[in-house]
């Protein structure tokens, strides 16, 4: 058979001589390999007490966005699931009613905002197509769950602590990444 | 006369065309279709005296007639300007009219608010599709945007006066489709307004038209208002016996919920004529109170251009994959699955967003299972 590079090894199949039939150097060797790697440096980390820096391009669990009085951002405008490929995003808009000015940053607001997180496929396109910048791929992954019902992110999964009332947690949940403004 | 009526040769962007005397270069360009027809926000070709006040549809002609062969000095509205024999137009071969165009657009959109999130018209507005092939990128305008007052057009159209690019094509409709015209103009220059002059309700059976006409979003679908974007809607041809107007309709809805009816559009987005001669205009009461599915006999899904945002999401001719899982499994079926329906809040049967008058609140979402 041709093969595709010139890297192939035949394998050795002859039959074993007195000294290879003893096992005990080739123990010996495969010990050693074992112990040199005792003083190598670890490969692996203590997940969860450790955890590795992300990628500054990583793409993780969605937030919804809030501005700097803690109103929602996003307008129910559509861009975000017309542009998404799995077709994960769902949403349903409202009209902003007097007294709710605090609440939602413009006169329409998402009333509901879903997304399938078991069809997303974390490719950010909704972050590229939201010109309010209300939704951004956080850097964090999305637990795991026993049951499908619980990866349909609703409003309350998503919306991002409010900046005024929970600054820590508004903080924590904007990563290293966040726009320093 | 009839029979030895002579025609007009009209070159446009070198293509050759015969027409009648007395048709217009975007009459004229239409009739080849395609990009050799100008946009036109103002004109409209079911409503007369419409036309020569945006300028977007300004040509280039090259050689006026045959026995005047010289160019004209300056660009000129096609939709205005009749063909001569032997006229040669420029239109997207000209370097002029696409610059003009470029800046008539940059003029449109100096008060235009970039509000297309929250706006109705998104996916079907002219002038989001006039800057996207036509204009410039960035803006130049360092100035506040002129706002207006709120005006309150009766219960089932919605004003904005800021998103108004002042075509009159309204202003014409309530002129020619109803008897009393009760809407106009105000003020002049950059003060223009379009205001029912005081406070008298538009109450005629045809003044939902203006929300077809107009190009922009200033003239709205309350009944529609915030329900949906357009391009997450299904356009439906659907016709009913109706006493008042032709009853030929383009519904939008969402699985059996019938969100918003319009008349239905031709490819120049102007209201169709309808099968049998008439004028397409529909009434108010197809309009804005027919959303019941029974009302209406369904002709069929709208055939929308692949290249607009609405046909987003419109699968055609897609057939199910064959379902394995029993075969594989012995003959049962998986035992986890998962209905979205039952988990998700979005879209629950309960909710009917067809039946609220107008545009959702935060409460009529509040009864919904969490």
């Amino acid at each position: 058979m041709q093969t595709l590079t010139n890297r192939a090894k035949p394998v050795d199949r002859h039959p074993m001589t007195r000294m290879e039939k003893l096992y005990l150097p080739a123990i010996a060797k495969g010990m050693g390999i074992t112990l040199k790697h005792f003083f190598k440096k670890k490969v692996t980390i203590q997940y969860p007490e450790e955890k590795r820096p992300f990628s500054p391009v990583f793409r993780g669990l969605h937030v919804l966005n809030r501005d700097e009085d803690g109103r929602e951002r996003c307008t129910a405008c559509g861009l975000c699931a017309v542009a998404c490929p799995a077709e994960a995003i769902t949403m349903e808009a409202a009209e902003r009613e007097p007294g709710e000015e605090n609440l939602y940053r413009e006169e329409k607001y998402a009333a509901k905002y879903e997304i399938n997180m078991l069809r997303c496929i974390f490719c950010g396109l909704c972050e590229e197509a939201c010109p309010k910048d209300a939704i951004y791929l956080s850097e964090t992954f999305a637990p795991a769950n026993f049951k499908r019902e619980g990866f349909i992110y609703g409003k309350n999964d998503l919306l991002i602590p409010d900046p005024v009332k929970e600054p820590e947690l508004y903080q924590k949940a904007l990563g290293s990444r966040a726009k320093k403004s | 006369m009839a029979d030895e009526k002579k025609l007009f040769k009209v070159t446009i962007d070198n293509i050759t065309i015969e027409v009648e005397p007395g048709t217009t270069i975007l009459n004229a360009a239409r009739s080849i279709g395609g990009e050799v027809a100008p946009p036109a926000m103002c004109y409209y070709s079911k409503l007369k005296n419409s036309g020569g006040k945006c300028r977007t549809c300004l040509v280039e002609v090259a050689a006026g007639s045959t026995a005047d062969p010289r160019p004209m000095p300056k660009l000129v509205a096609s939709c205005r300007t009749t063909v001569m024999d032997g006229m040669i137009v420029k239109n997207i071969t000209s370097e002029r009219v696409i610059d003009a165009r470029a800046g008539v657009t940059e003029f449109l959109l100096l008060n235009h608010p970039l509000d297309c999130p929250i706006c109705d018209q998104a996916g079907e507005c002219h002038l989001q599709d006039l800057s996207y092939e036509h204009g410039k990128e960035g803006t130049r305008f360092e100035f506040q945007k002129r706002t207006f007052k709120k005006h309150d057009l009766g219960e089932y159209i919605q004003l904005h006066m800021t998103r108004c690019i002042l075509c009159y094509r309204c202003v014409f409709v309530a002129d020619q489709l109803t008897q009393k015209r009760a809407h106009g103009i105000l003020d002049r220059g950059d003060h223009s307004e379009i205001a029912t002059y005081i406070e008298k309700s538009l109450d005629n059976d045809f003044i939902g038209n203006v929300i077809d006409v107009c190009p922009v979003g200033a003239l709205t679908d309350k009944t529609f208002r915030f329900k949906n974007r357009v391009w997450f809607t299904k356009p439906v041809d659907a016709h009913r016996n109706c006493s008042k107007c032709c009853g030929e309709v383009q519904l939008w809805m969402r699985g059996d919920e019938v969100f918003r009816v319009t008349a239905r559009k031709d490819e120049w987005g102007e209201v169709k004529d309808a099968t049998d001669g008439r004028p397409g205009w529909i009434c108010n009461e197809c309009r804005f109170e027919k959303k019941d599915l029974k009302d209406w006999t369904i002709d069929g899904p709208t055939k929308v251009n692949r290249h607009s945002v609405i046909s987003q999401g419109h699968y055609v001719g897609v057939q199910m994959p064959k379902d394995f899982l029993p075969e594989v499994m012995g003959g049962r079926g998986p035992k986890l699955l998962m209905d979205i329906h039952k988990v998700s809040e979005v879209n629950r049967p309960e909710i009917e967003l067809s039946k609220i008058d107008g545009p959702a609140h935060g409460d009529d979402f509040a009864g919904a299972k969490q």
